[in-house]
């Protein structure tokens, strides 16, 4: 029998702690969807998105009701569209991601992912037609998300990728300039990246994947933090245990949704995602959680360590919960999606700098920051070579979702709402990486030993 | 004897009620009214004072429950605010999840 203590820890975590299911993406494959004609093509898409999604939505709304867990998202994410829309003989992309959008407004999800394309050896045709569309697709579209990944730690990085997609940014941002780049919150270029990720902007159906399937993401920064606040001024044993089973119960809550969704819409169960994700909601931030251990203010020394334990208690935990963990699984350090790491910016604890130096020991990379509109795209490529290389070296995810504020500086903000919350313009170096970054080729495969 | 119910107390099919208030009379009356209305049976209701708030949880059955669950957690926490108190509820599997292995 439960106890009384048991279950008020439940609905306090609930009702005052932000205890929520993130996301349920359902991943469907389009790899039957393929056909010369593009037209053809586009209509087998809608077809079996809307076929395999259409009660997704339904499904969702139930579960929530039925536990009382809040489900923010229901997405969708699909094959790369750069394999399935390459045997098209489209010169452009652009009406497949208008077919996502469609296809995406119809069955009721926020967002759509699978734009996207592998390249982290090398580009096919549809990849360079699908990179060249990015800017107008997510101009044109509002559901879409798309990712590129340029490197691998087998691979090595692409450089020429790293690049092209310095420039794509850089468009994006002027097509999207009058919602403050927007289109770049829905972009994302990935190292190492994994292909059952439930989580936007850098969700897709990777090849790998069966038919369909259902992933979930979890969060709870904000009952990770009222944890971490009841230790004390315990020692860092009682501080990553403490975090490891408040990340076993926010897991479970994954795994039970994640099987029940599965099991509803008769689909087969994939992963439980364990990230922390924070919102622009009070008290639902990493930057708190990390403040809570001790620090004065995010990003001051000792951050990283902290982030270090955060991220490794948070897996522990969490992987016990579940049969299947996978996804990015680790924390989210995005600066627009939380309070705190806006107020850390804003105090200048908080730089581009030090957000590096924290991607080499949690999950994902330089998330949602803003950098003035003029930085070039040389450089911007040059910052996501940096978070590759991390990456690459380390065997580990990261990625940089940038954005360019076109006609804003240091200081000024962009502003979207919503989960996406808002950004102040950080500065990047005044420097030029660009004769570096128009070398071209790619930097090759790590070795991997003489691990030093 | 006693008749044998169809599942072991509607086991798989209960939900868990929580209040949260200031005590005062009446409030086991109004949810186990709401509850009666709906056909759900409780099983068991224990209750604490927790820093000076009243602290009640309730088990049911659902097993033949006449409303969906939507509409009594709706009617559950509309009847809450009308005496001043936060009422609830969840399916049980949720609790089992989170705290049993």
């Amino acid at each position: 029998m439960l106890t009384l203590q048991e279950i008020m820890e439940t609905v306090n975590m609930v009702q005052e702690e932000n205890l929520d299911i993130r996301t349920i993406t359902m991943g469907i494959s389009l790899w039957d969807c393929t056909d010369t004609n593009p037209r053809i093509a586009a209509q087998k898409i809608y077809d079996k998105i809307c076929r395999l999604a259409g009660s997704l939505v339904q499904t969702g709304e139930n579960i929530e009701r039925e536990y009382g867990l809040p489900i923010v998202n229901k997405r969708i994410a699909v094959t790369p569209i750069a394999l399935v829309a390459g045997s098209s003989m489209a010169d452009n992309f652009n009406d497949f991601a208008i077919t996502l959008d469609r296809a995406a407004a119809a069955v009721g999800v926020n967002f759509i992912g699978g734009f996207s394309a592998l390249v982290h050896k090398g580009f096919t045709k549809a990849d360079h037609k699908l990179i060249d569309s990015i800017p107008e697709a997510l101009a044109s579209t509002t559901r879409v998300c798309s990712s590129v990944n340029v490197a691998t730690t087998k691979a090595g990085i692409n450089m020429d990728a790293v690049y092209k997609m310095g420039q794509a940014i850089k468009k994006t941002a002027e097509a999207t300039a009058e919602n403050d780049g927007l289109g770049c919150a829905k972009l994302v270029v990935f190292a190492n990246v994994p292909e059952d990720n439930p989580f936007m902007a850098g969700a897709f159906h990777g090849i790998g994947e069966p038919e369909c399937v259902i992933n979930v993401g979890v969060s709870g920064p904000g009952v990770v933090k009222k944890a971490v606040e009841t230790v004390g001024d315990g020692d860092f044993g009682i501080l990553a245990e403490t975090i490891k089973k408040t990340a076993f119960k926010i897991t479970r809550m994954g795994e039970l949704v994640g099987r029940t969704a599965a099991g509803k819409l008769g689909v087969p169960f994939g992963i439980v995602d364990l990230s922390l994700a924070p919102t622009p909601t009070i008290g639902d931030s990493v930057a708190e959680i990390l403040e809570a251990m001790g620090l004065e203010c995010c990003g001051t020394h000792g951050t990283t360590a902290a982030l270090a334990l955060l991220n490794d208690a948070v897996k522990k935990g969490g992987s016990m919960a579940s049969s299947y963990v996978g996804g990015l699984s680790g924390s989210f350090i995005p600066v627009s999606e939380d309070t705190g790491m806006i107020k850390a910016v804003e105090a200048g604890a908080l730089t581009l700098d030090k957000l590096e130096a924290m991607t080499c020991v949690c999950s994902v990379g330089l998330d949602m920051i803003a950098v003035p509109g003029d930085t070039t795209a040389e450089t911007i490529a040059a910052i996501i070579a940096d978070e590759a290389a991390i990456g690459m070296i380390n065997k580990k995810t990261t990625a940089v979702r940038i954005i360019p504020a076109i006609n804003k500086h240091v200081g000024d903000y962009v502003e979207y709402g919503g989960l996406l919350g808002r950004a102040p313009v950080i500065p990047v170096k005044p420097f030029s990486s660009a004769s570096f970054i128009r070398r071209g080729g790619r930097i090759p495969a790590p070795i991997s030993s003489l691990t030093n | 004897m006693l008749t044998k119910t169809t599942t072991k107390n509607g086991e798989g099919n209960r939900i868990i009620v929580t209040v949260i208030g200031p005590d005062k009379v009446g409030i086991i009356a109004t949810v186990a009214q709401v509850l009666a209305d709906n056909k759900i049976n409780i099983l068991d209701i224990s209750q604490t004072i927790l820093q000076e708030f009243l602290v009640m949880v309730m088990v049911a059955d659902m097993d033949k429950s006449t409303g969906d669950m939507a509409a009594i957690k709706d009617k559950l926490a509309a009847r809450g605010r009308e005496i001043g108190v936060r009422i609830d509820a969840q399916h049980e599997d949720v609790f089992n999840f989170m705290h049993r292995i």
